[in-house]
């Protein structure tokens, strides 16, 4: 077996076990009120992030990609409307799409 | 697509499956993206897929490619790509409590928790709902993802960039559209998605990609201290 392969099943392992472990907690642990308050905060903030992360940056700094800012603009703006939720989708992608079709960035 | 009227105050929730499948499809597609970039990182198209359907999340499988096309070290890289699935532990302390898995179903359940799984569950106004929005993402992600891996690894790349198409703008919508009721029904989860955004763009050019939003979950972490002891959410 190749360096690579151990490579590749020893990161399917880990990450398997790291999503296996989290639900794998004890009730009683998450029965303490600081502890549920967490778990039920962090994936506000880890999504809130991940959206910021994935729209306003390259994976290694700032990059401001108008299309990319205006399809989550879109979106935001279809939310306040009170579209469903594939419409939001939608309406995000097709504005990033019709931008670039358009030649802006 | 139906009309449908809701109280006017009301924020309109997720439909568990209808919109599971179409996030599921939505995001699986940007499966070809990672089948062409770990083909072209040196990866064979048996390890993408390996990866697409063991480890199954997107971020830890970009990174491995990442250091493999780098030429760095396996270890490290290894190391690094596994603790960027940490988030997902994360999710699970929450999901466990919507989806109470037992024996078998949660091993089962345990590869499907990643980013788009618990978005949708948590935007279900009841357990029972999140139940079946988890089963219906998972699934059409799980096979959208891994057919694309295995499309983009054997170079349906070429057929046009996922950008194109606008699909690199469906997650972050995706997730901003999910936690968007959370958001409007509390002043501490605004004031937490508020730290973890300025967190993570503060440090996205610092520190390693993937890092920055594992770091914001620091912003949950101090709501979780400032909030009454007491005080217990809804489910």
């Amino acid at each position: 077996m190749t360096a690579t392969w151990i490579a590749v099943l020893a990161t399917a392992a880990g990450c398997y076990a790291l999503k296996l472990a989290g639900l794998t907690v004890p009730p009683r642990l998450l029965a303490r009120p600081r502890v549920r308050r967490f778990a039920e905060l962090v994936p506000v903030a880890l999504l809130a992030a991940l959206a910021a992360v994935q729209s306003a940056t390259n994976g290694h700094s700032i990059d401001l990609d108008p299309a990319r800012l205006a399809g989550l603009g879109a979106a935001l703006a279809a939310l306040v409307l009170r579209a469903p939720f594939l419409l939001v989708v939608l309406v995000a992608a097709a504005t990033a799409a019709a931008l670039r079709a358009a030649g802006v960035a | 697509m139906s009309v449908q009227t809701a109280a006017p105050e009301q924020v309109r929730a997720a439909r568990p499956v209808r919109d599971g499948i179409g996030l599921g499809l939505a995001v699986g597609i940007s499966g070809i993206a990672f089948g062409a970039a770990a083909v072209g990182s040196g990866l064979t198209a048996w390890q993408a897929c390996a990866l697409s359907l063991l480890a199954f999340t997107g971020a830890s499988q970009f990174a491995l490619a990442g250091v493999v096309a780098a030429g760095g070290s396996l270890l490290a890289g290894t190391a690094g790509a596994i603790m960027l699935g940490s988030r997902n532990t994360l999710y699970g302390l929450r999901l466990a409590e919507v989806l109470r898995p037992r024996g078998p179903g949660r091993l089962l359940a345990a590869l499907g928790v990643i980013d788009e799984t618990t978005a949708m569950t948590l935007a279900q106004p009841d357990p029972a709902a999140g139940r079946k929005a988890f089963s219906a993402t998972f699934c059409t992600l799980y096979l959208t993802w891994n057919l694309a891996t295995l499309a983009g690894a054997l170079g349906a790349g070429h057929v046009g960039s996922p950008q194109s198409f606008g699909l690199d703008v469906v997650g972050p919508a995706a997730f901003v559209a999910l936690i968007y009721p959370r958001l409007r029904a509390g002043r501490m989860e605004r004031a937490v998605a508020l730290a973890a955004v300025t967190v993570a763009l503060a440090t996205s050019s610092v520190l390693p990609s993937g890092v920055p939003v594992i770091l914001s979950s620091l912003a949950a972490l101090g709501g979780a201290l400032a909030s009454p002891a007491a005080k217990v959410g809804p489910g």
